[in-house]
């Protein structure tokens, strides 16, 4: 950080407290987060590199993997599809009730993710409120990979609203009425003009609710079932269940992929998020 | 909405209408659904049922202890989202966007990963526990990370680690530096500038922030299952939930969501305050 020195004389720091804050930042950021993830890193490192691909070519080891990633992206593609109705008519239209509506998108925030588990686990079984209608044409979704994708629609919905609603806030008007003016058609206007516009807000929502939903733990673990036979055993529950039996190994191996499949998304995130500031900016 | 009225006025209604109906069905049948279900299970065996659940020695016990992590978590992550936001958006300096991103880590990364990487760091394979045996030898005391309240509590603060500066970093990237700037140059030391001008501007943000780093911190449970397994001792109330619902017997079941009612009390509330705010927000 020596060259924070350099920048100086450039009038940056006319504001005191930069060493002083900054040295706060690192100092925290490093004792409770980046140290401790370390820690999972050297002790997967630790081990041979046979072990280690071993550990994580188990078959039910690979499952999990398939059945968070799986349904992470269909439960975000979801998402991205009602997000953006509604984003769209949280933004477009004024009604009653609009902003119990807006409120409630928040939820999933802000429930105790093993109280959305078990709710959702006991709302879907075939004695449940809506899993007992379903069960009747034949859809069983408790202990099954839909009710795992419902679980992580849940969790994932609020991502995808509050990254698509503050764009469509802010978009310029002019855009639309040009091109209903040119005679584009209201559904042509809306695909070429509006959804190019918020692509990339979606694309950042989209990253964050497959993130969230590929490390998801207690709103998913009761309603999958956790089944090995079924292939509904999530990633998380089975490092959980490693820690469980104190296989150290096991457990910081599989987590190690964890992390690189979530640096991976949040590189993406990032990437997607300076993109998008710098397209604005130059607007 | 004028130029709407020009020429298909009826087809355009239409649309509307789906929509908003698409988006009240989404909401009612995603999110709605599960608040009723929540408190029709728990008052499923009558009112008193449901109070003896709450008064159990379990769960007055799990309160006690999310309420301590709680408290510790938001008083820790408020002071790092005051530092952290001053940090970032008020100088600029070389690996600024990746600091950001660093701070958001605890978002995107599994809470059971949080829970193992402080088994990892003060287990029985960590690194950092010859160093707490060593404190506890030297000065006789006896401290426990990892299956104790301390590692409960840094779990709490590992999930809910950014949740402050999050709702900070935009206010206050949007209010600029050019008011503090001034400040610094007619001599305003450090704090009465944050005080008097910084303070001002974060005041709903930093409200929301800590509401919401409450409501995460009441109710995290992967990171705190992997560090705690002693029921009535270390086990907090979503772990509690969790026990009875595993318990599986019809009445140990309504009990589950009868303590669960009182976590979605408080996410109702929360919802409740934050639209208040937002609404305040916008009106300034």
């Amino acid at each position: 950080m020596a060259k924070s020195r350099v920048k100086k004389y450039r009038g940056g720091h006319v504001i005191p407290g930069f060493g002083l804050t900054l040295g706060i930042t690192i100092a925290m950021l490093s004792l409770l987060i980046l140290i401790p993830l370390a820690s999972v890193l050297g002790n997967a490192f630790r081990q041979s590199p046979a072990a280690f691909f071993k550990t994580i070519t188990q078959p039910n080891v690979i499952h999990s993997f398939e059945t968070s990633i799986l349904c992470s992206f269909i439960a975000a593609v979801i998402n991205c599809v009602f997000g953006l109705i509604l984003a769209w008519v949280l933004v477009k239209y004024e009604f009653p009730g609009k902003r119990i509506l807006d409120g409630l998108i928040e939820l999933p925030f802000c429930l105790p993710t093993a109280v959305a588990g078990i709710t959702l686990s006991k709302m879907y079984s075939t004695t449940g409120e809506l899993g007992g209608p379903l069960s009747k044409l034949g859809i069983k979704v408790s202990y099954t990979h839909i009710g795992l994708t419902i679980a992580l629609v849940f969790i994932g919905i609020p991502f995808v609203v509050r990254a698509i609603q503050p764009v469509l806030e802010k978009m310029d008007k002019q855009y639309e009425e040009a091109a209903y003016i040119l005679g584009a058609s209201k559904t042509k206007t809306f695909f070429k003009v509006i959804l190019s516009e918020i692509k990339p807000a979606m694309l950042t929502g989209f990253g964050l609710a497959f993130a969230r939903g590929i490390g998801e733990y207690g709103s998913v673990i009761y309603i999958s079932g956790n089944s090995e036979k079924e292939r509904t055993q999530v990633v998380s529950y089975v490092i959980m269940q490693k820690l469980n039996y104190l296989d150290y190994e096991s457990a910081t191996a599989i987590a190690l992929v964890l992390l690189i499949i979530s640096f991976l998304l949040l590189f993406f995130i990032n990437v997607v998020q300076i993109r998008q500031s710098r397209r604005t900016n130059n607007v | 909405m004028a130029k709407n009225r020009k020429g298909s006025e009826k087809k355009v209604d239409i649309t509307k209408i789906v929509l908003i109906a698409l988006s009240v069905l989404f909401v009612f049948l995603m999110l709605v659904m599960p608040l009723i279900s929540v408190i029709v299970n728990s008052l499923r065996e009558g009112f008193k049922f449901y109070f003896q659940s709450l008064g159990t020695s379990y769960v007055l016990s799990a309160l006690g202890v999310t309420v301590i992590a709680t408290v510790i978590a938001v008083i820790v992550n408020t002071f790092f989202g005051l530092v952290a936001s001053w940090a970032i958006t008020k100088f600029s300096f070389k690996g600024k966007q990746v600091l950001a991103t660093l701070i958001d880590i605890p978002f995107s990364i599994s809470p059971v990963v949080a829970g193992l990487s402080y088994v990892m760091t003060f287990g029985r394979l960590g690194w950092a526990r010859p160093l707490i045996n060593a404190i506890n030898n030297t000065f006789g005391t006896d401290i426990q990370i990892v299956f104790a309240i301390p590692g409960v509590v840094l779990a709490t603060i590992f999930v809910t680690f950014p949740f402050v500066s999050r709702e900070l970093i935009p206010v206050l990237n949007v209010e600029g530096t050019d008011e503090e700037e001034a400040a610094a140059l007619m001599g305003a030391k450090g704090f009465t500038i944050f005080r008097k001008i910084t303070f001002p501007h974060i005041k709903w943000a930093l409200v929301y922030g800590v509401i919401l780093c409450t409501a995460r911190a009441l109710g995290e449970f992967g990171a705190v299952n992997a560090l705690s397994k002693t029921r009535g001792e270390t086990f907090t109330l979503p772990l509690e939930i969790d026990a009875l619902y595993l318990a599986g017997s019809a009445d140990s079941i309504v009990s589950s969501f009868a303590v669960s009612s009182l976590l979605v009390i408080i996410a109702i509330v929360v919802l409740i305050i934050r639209n208040i705010f937002e609404h305040n927000a916008k009106k300034e």
